[in-house]
């Protein structure tokens, strides 16, 4: 399938990498001289749409256990040279101690990995349908287990949890993206200081917006324990909530709980409220939904809990005008939470909208996070810009531990080329490895209006789209 | 505070960048279609803990020599019933050293007086009837063809009073194991049930009655110190069983010239303690079967056609796929086309955490197999992967005093897609020709899905059972 000018090279290999190193990989291919387009990736379904899309013929027969690597090049391109910098790119992602002569290959599963004495706990993101499999391991171990995966089934889900509970021990997620250890960071976590809130968290944005707030407003964090979006759920019972709960109350640095959820099912909120209320820390609850406060209410809460003064949170930049005839506000979020808060304000203040959470579940199986990969938003950024509908595109860009490294290097030229306004929350610390300063000031630069609060921006954005004045 | 991470390396490197230690699993998908499955296992409320009490109940058992019978005694077996290896066959899927060591049998028991005429006698199939050594609380090395009136070491475990049997060992080359049948197979066959059977019958008597049956377990705990892996090294073995048999072989009572004679074939003979290794690896194995929600598996076997294992939860069901050929070495001038596919119950010992599990501990036959000694140092390594535990007793002294890798767990074969390795022997594809090699095989990779399957399925009936409408 090569058109004049370009030929295209497709080879299956019997390897496996996970799909976040090998979009490293493609990335890496796509630079090298004479490559029009390349794609690394394991042969999954989807992985062979993408392909065929991209115009490259797969071969019949491959599973999903192979590697295929896609290359168009040029017609003057030397494909060895090419190959060869795959070959590298492959190379370089294996980090693992030496497979050589007698040396000690690495483990191949979570039961024989958590062999040693050590209790630390173990981070599962493997494919949805796998990830089970590799909890019960760790919590056979006698260890706490984060389950970053999304997509697994929820029976699996409460079986799991029910296992750890009779065992004492924590499931975090499934799709758990956020934990903070006594400040160690696992998944998507950002730098704060240490301090007296602990938070449990059925949404990893949502208590990334709180960490974040919070550090702003000069109150620490030592922990953040998730527990995933259906753990209040009836069928879950909140079995990770109260564990979650149970250990924060113990720690003692923790003087302020906050639980950030949605409502729980009425059969779980009456059981979860009283084991609260018996604890010896109080609880504050952050409970999402219509109607309810936002984020930046429970952090505001938090600090009047505290006794410590509510600071303004910070606008940067200013955005362009709206387009004459324009009235739909068009959210592209990574986050979540971060995007049902903002649906939830913008439909409030009755403005027409579409809010998209790009790290659903549905859109995510068999990719990376869109926190880790900028491509799909990207693509949709173009498809928004154009519509003559756009009043205002709202965004979030989520930094800290495990976020893609300089998010505004890709999303400030996109932004440039929006003709409507943008406004964008920035979810991050001055502490965060991708510096959370300089990512605003290259969006600021690219015409943005940047805010640390989400609902801030979302009012904003309402606002700008031409609704009814926000009044709190 | 040591992170496991399991998945993106992404999220690893968030946390070493935080100076905290990540102990990075190697993770690939599992064997294609076995997710959903796996999880049913995973999460099965019976499985840990069976598997523990299988592993526990393997690891307990001591094999004891407790006789030297014939297997008319020993098992019952009647004239015309035929034991051979591996999973049940039919003479019609038999492939040729079975078919040879079948002939040789039946010349044996005297059914035919030219092995050659057996062919028409097991093609009419009226005067006989095969079944698996499995079948009968036996194995059999290689074609493990046993009949009525071959000796078998009847080894016992104490506490229970169960039993296991195998064969005395032939040695190497032409012999009826390795599917030969001429007429030198058959005098030897001969020599061993007129003089050797009763000459060890008594010995191991009068051991027995004096200072105690010979403790087979203990010999193999220090034969795992001394280089033998016990399936294809089993040099020091033979002679520490020759150690405590020989001065009650001379003094058995039978003629000097005899025991002379036994004594020089057994010691000769560096593969006799393998019909000893052997038993004991089953009665150790026995011992976990039957064990409602266990996925460890209980046998490997081959016979030449099929090769077939059984699990701790599945009972008797066998789960086969086609017999692979090994890769290794060749004898003279014999190659790969004159191998034929695996054969034996051998692989028992592996089942048990031997032979090629333990190969780390047997560096001087590496090149037998085909292999360096870095190779056998992380074949061990790499069984730690699929097995559910380690034998405290038998234990590999270059890997610091490590225990072998035991009890083979199908759900963990079906996750790493590491297959057990075994070392084996090759038998020649022709009738008659006998041993052609040695080398590596594996077991045909689809055959743990199936098991896999079924455990799975036993899993979801248990849940419906206990699951109120």
């Amino acid at each position: 399938m090569s058109r004049p000018g370009e030929r295209t090279h497709v080879e299956v290999r019997p390897a496996y990498a996970d799909s976040v190193a090998l979009l490293q990989v493609s990335r890496t291919a796509q630079a090298l001289p004479g490559v029009l387009a390349a794609q690394v990736a394991m042969a999954t379904t989807l992985n062979v749409e993408v392909l065929e899309q991209m115009r490259f013929a797969v071969p019949a027969g491959t599973s999903p256990n192979d590697m295929v690597v896609a290359l168009r090049l040029t017609a003057d391109a030397d494909l060895d040279l090419v190959l060869h910098g795959v070959d590298e790119a492959l190379a370089s992602l294996r980090r693992s101690p030496a497979r050589t002569a007698g040396g000690l290959a690495p483990h191949r599963t979570t039961a024989t990995a958590s062999r040693s004495a050590d209790l630390g706990p173990v981070v599962v993101s493997v494919p949805g349908a796998s990830a089970a499999v590799e909890a019960v391991d760790a919590l056979e171990a006698g260890r706490d287990v984060m389950i970053f995966s999304d997509n697994v089934p929820l029976a699996q889900e409460v079986a799991l949890k029910r296992v750890a509970a009779a065992r004492g021990l924590l499931v975090m997620g499934p799709d758990c993206g956020t934990a903070v250890l006594d400040g160690l960071g696992l998944g998507f976590a950002n730098v704060v200081t240490p301090g007296p809130v602990g938070i449990v968290a059925a949404s990893g944005t949502g208590a990334q917006q709180l960490l974040t707030l919070l550090d702003h407003a000069g109150v620490g964090v030592s922990w953040v324990l998730g527990v995933g979006g259906r753990d209040l759920s009836e069928e879950v019972g909140g079995l990770a909530t109260r564990e979650a709960l149970r250990r924060l109350d113990a720690e003692p640095g923790v003087s302020l709980v906050v639980l950030v959820s949605k409502p729980p099912a009425a059969s779980v909120a009456a059981d979860l409220t009283a084991y609260a209320t018996a604890l010896g820390t109080p609880v504050q609850l952050a409970l999402l939904g219509p109607g309810r406060p936002d984020l930046t209410a429970a952090a505001e809460a938090v600090l009047h809990h505290l006794g410590r003064p509510v600071p303004p949170w910070p606008v940067h930049g200013s955005t362009r005008q709206r387009p004459a005839g324009a009235s739909t506000v068009r959210g592209l979020y990574a986050g979540g939470t971060l995007a049902q808060e903002a649906r939830l304000i913008v439909a409030a203040a009755g403005v027409a909208h579409e809010i998209l959470d790009l790290g659903d579940d549905d859109l995510t199986q068999g990719r990376a996070h869109p926190m880790i990969d900028p491509t799909l938003r990207l693509e949709r950024l173009r498809a928004v810009a154009a519509d003559p509908a756009t009043a205002v595109v709202l965004l979030d860009v989520v930094l800290g531990h495990g976020a893609e490294m300089d998010p505004a290097a890709l999303l400030a030229p996109a932004v440039a080329a929006i003709p409507a306004p943008v406004v964008v929350t920035v979810v991050g610390t001055a502490a965060d490895p991708q510096g959370r300063d300089r990512q605003v000031a290259s969006l600021v630069e690219a015409g943005a209006e940047v805010h640390v609060s989400n609902a801030g921006a979302a009012r904003r954005a309402a606002e700008i789209a031409g609704g009814a004045a926000w009044r709190s | 505070m040591e992170v496991v991470n399991v998945g993106a390396d992404l999220l690893a490197d968030a946390v070493e960048a935080q100076a905290t230690v990540v102990s990075r699993v190697d993770w690939r998908p599992p064997m294609a279609g076995t997710e959903a499955d796996l999880a049913t296992l995973a999460l099965d409320p019976l499985r840990s803990e069976a598997n523990t009490r299988a592993l526990d109940a393997m690891l307990g058992v001591t094999a004891h020599l407790v006789d030297v019978l014939p297997a008319s005694e020993a098992l019952g077996l009647q004239r015309g019933e035929f034991l051979h290896a591996g999973p049940p066959l039919t003479w019609e899927r038999a492939s040729g050293p079975m078919r040879g060591a079948l002939m040789a049998g039946a010349a044996l028991e005297g059914l035919v007086d030219d092995p050659e005429d057996a062919v028409a006698l097991f093609e009419s199939g009226s005067a006989v009837s095969l079944e698996p050594c499995h079948h009968r609380g036996t194995v059999g090395p290689m074609a493990g063809v046993v009949t009525p009136g071959m000796w078998m070491f009847v080894l016992e475990d104490l506490a229970t009073g169960r039993r296991t049997h195998c064969s005395l060992n032939e040695g190497l080359g032409k012999v009826l194991r390795y599917g030969a049948y001429g007429p030198e197979v058959l005098t030897r066959l001969r020599w061993m049930g007129d003089v050797l059977g009763p000459v060890l019958h008594t010995a191991v008597g009068a051991v027995r009655d004096s200072v105690g049956p010979i403790d087979v377990t203990a010999i193999l705990t220090q034969m795992l110190q001394m280089g033998d892996e016990a399936h294809n090294r089993n040099r020091a073995g033979t002679l520490m069983l020759l150690r405590d048999l020989s001065p009650a072989m001379v003094t058995s009572g039978a003629d000097p010239r005899d025991v002379a004679e036994a004594l020089r074939f057994v010691g000769a003979n560096d593969h006799f303690f393998l019909n000893l290794a052997m038993p004991a690896c089953r009665l150790a194995l026995d011992a976990a079967r039957d064990t409602e929600g266990s996925t460890m598996v209980v046998a490997m076997a081959r016979n030449g056609t099929d090769f077939g294992i059984q699990t701790a939860g599945t009972g008797d069901a066998w789960f086969t796929g086609p017999a692979q050929v090994a890769e290794g070495l060749y004898l003279g001038e014999y190659g790969p086309d004159d191998a034929n596919p695996d054969i034996g119950d051998s692989a028992i010992t592996e089942t048990a955490g031997i032979g090629g599990f333990a190969m780390a501990t047997a560096p001087a036959i590496v090149r037998l197999v085909g292999g360096t000694v870095p190779d056998a140092l992380a074949t061990t390594r790499r069984m730690h992967e699929i097995t559910l535990g380690e034998n405290p007793r038998w234990s590999v002294p270059i890997l610091d005093f490590q225990g072998t890798p035991s009890g083979i767990d199908v759900s963990r074969v079906c996750r790493t897609g590491i297959l057990p390795q075994i070392n084996t022997g090759m038998a020649g594809r022709v009738a008659g020709t006998g041993q052609v090699g040695a080398g590596l095989v594996t077991p045909p990779a689809e055959i743990f899905p199936l098991a896999l399957a079924r455990l799975a399925e036993l899993s979801r009936q248990r849940q419906a059972a206990s699951t109120p409408r």
